[in-house]
């Protein structure tokens, strides 16, 4: 089957019946950053890159350089907000602030 | 050469589900249709059908495991009645919504409360707007009949919408009458084999079905469905042309009986019409332009059609076995009405509130509809309360 691409704009006569989804693994083009109403703000000079947050991401939201195994800045568009890694920092070095912007 | 037989209701469906020979058969027991499923269970341990029968513990698991298989690419099957459809309610619009062609015989009975097991149409009108497919059969052929046919029109890929064939409880489901069987092999080449376009046991596609579908998207598949719920009128016609070719047997969206030239008429589904039938031909001996509109599809209802039908008549009774306690009347009563207003046909029309709980209608209560319709016409159309009510105590 073709890749299909369905989105905001596409017609009832184009779209799936019943919503089936034809390609697997495409959770990815889902973007549930937009349901945040706490936004995580990381503050590099804080962190010691000690690595116990991005394991208790639910949505691998904190990315991770595969050479260097630092973590990097968040990937908004699936980070919702729970602010579970602000938690498990020891160093303060991930405030939450108000709203889902950072 | 067709089988003669002489069978119930609910025998005539269980041999159409063994000709038919789905992969799956989900079900559990409930009066009065019970006998669908204990029937067919007996093909199944006799090795005369290949079908994986599933014994669920509710109804509710009933319609999820036809959900599953129809999913997974199988042709599933199920029967039941009364607050056993109730209890499908959740799964019936995941069925339609999910664009699933499972079949349901349905034997129609009063839903409780107080308890009642007889027959009325209270089960079938609950699901009214579920999205399923819905024929009405007045009696054991028409049942089985509409059975075999059920598949073509589900599983057509302009439709693909689950289908409920309803019989009246009892009335039709324990009375034996003769019927008219189709050869096996017949059978197995109309209704064909089921070949899903996607299916979840395919190996070669990973889908994924039933999906979370928010304020983006619900509207336009709620849209297919209605489309495809139109798109169904016409499949309806094609596969009854097929079946007639097959079998001589004719089937329309309604079976108009002595309509063509009648004064007054009747509408009313299943095994009411009948006793219509039977009063119709006597008031005609006298004279009297009678005649009667069985409905048989009621989803999707034959708006222009119907309209069209009844058209020139001086006044129509519209019958309904259950009653929407609305304080506006029955839903066939409200689907026809509704129907001839926007085509713009205008005749006098009554409801009738009837035969709930099994109350018998005899051919004495049909009678009374067809005296008041005369006085309706003889009154000059004048009509004191539309609202009315056949074989109740006041």
């Amino acid at each position: 089957m073709a890749k299909m691409h369905i989105d905001k704009s596409t017609p009832a006569s184009e779209i799936t019946k019943g919503g089936t989804i034809y390609q697997a693994g495409n959770a990815v083009e889902f973007k549930t950053g937009d349901w945040r109403s706490m936004c995580p703000v990381w503050i590099e000079e804080k962190c010691k890159q000690c690595g116990l947050c991005f394991p208790v991401c639910p949505d691998d939201a904190i990315p991770v350089n595969k050479e260097t195994l630092n973590r990097e800045d968040f990937n908004y568009d699936y980070c919702k907000g729970c602010g579970i890694c602000s938690k498990a920092c020891p160093f303060g070095a991930i405030e939450m602030r108000e709203g889902g912007k950072i | 050469m067709s089988i003669r037989e002489r069978l119930s209701g609910n025998e005539a469906s269980a041999i159409a589900m063994k000709q038919i020979n789905p992969d799956v058969v989900a079900a559990f027991p409930i009066t009065p249709s019970t006998e669908i499923p204990q029937y067919f269970s007996t093909f199944v341990s006799n090795g005369q059908v290949d079908t994986e029968f599933i014994a669920v513990e509710s109804e509710h698991s009933a319609m999820s495991s036809c959900i599953g298989a129809e999913a997974a690419g199988a042709r599933a099957m199920t029967a039941t009645s009364s607050n056993g459809l109730s209890y499908m309610w959740e799964m019936l619009y995941i069925a339609s919504g999910s664009r699933l062609p499972i079949v349901l015989s349905l034997v129609n009975r009063a839903v409780s409360g107080p308890l009642n097991i007889h027959n009325d149409h209270s089960d079938a009108m609950g699901v009214r707007d579920a999205g399923w497919i819905m024929l009405f059969s007045e009696n054991n052929q028409e049942a089985y009949d509409n059975l075999i046919m059920a598949h073509q029109i589900a599983e057509n890929s302009n439709v693909m919408l689950p289908l409920m064939v309803c019989q009246d409880g009892f009335i039709t489901s324990h009375s034996i009458e003769n019927i008219e069987l189709i050869e096996d092999d017949k059978v197995k080449e109309f209704v064909g084999t089921y070949k899903p376009e996607h299916y979840l046991l395919n190996p070669n596609e990973q889908i994924a079905v039933g999906p979370m579908d928010l304020q983006a998207y619900l509207f336009e598949h709620k849209y297919q469905q209605a489309e495809a719920m139109r798109n169904a009128k016409k499949v309806i016609l094609d596969v009854a042309d097929k079946f007639e070719k097959m079998t001589g047997r004719k089937y329309g969206f309604f079976e108009e009986y002595k309509l063509d030239d009648a004064e007054i008429a009747i509408v009313c589904m299943n095994s009411t019409a009948g006793t219509t039938k039977a009063v119709v031909d006597d008031l005609r001996a006298k004279g009297i332009k009678a005649g009667l509109l069985k409905l048989r599809v009621y989803r999707p209802f034959p708006v222009e059609e119907i309209s069209k039908a009844l058209s020139h008549l001086k006044a129509v009774a519209i019958l309904d076995k259950t009653d929407s306690v609305n304080a506006a009347g029955g839903p066939l009563f409200e689907d026809v009405t509704s129907a001839l207003y926007t085509q713009n046909v205008h005749i006098p029309a009554v409801n009738y509130v009837y035969g709930i709980g099994g109350r018998d209608t005899t051919t004495k209560d049909i009678s009374k509809v067809f005296e008041d319709l005369q006085a309706i016409v003889a009154d000059n159309s004048k009509i004191d309360n539309p609202y009315r009510y056949l074989g109740v105590r006041i």
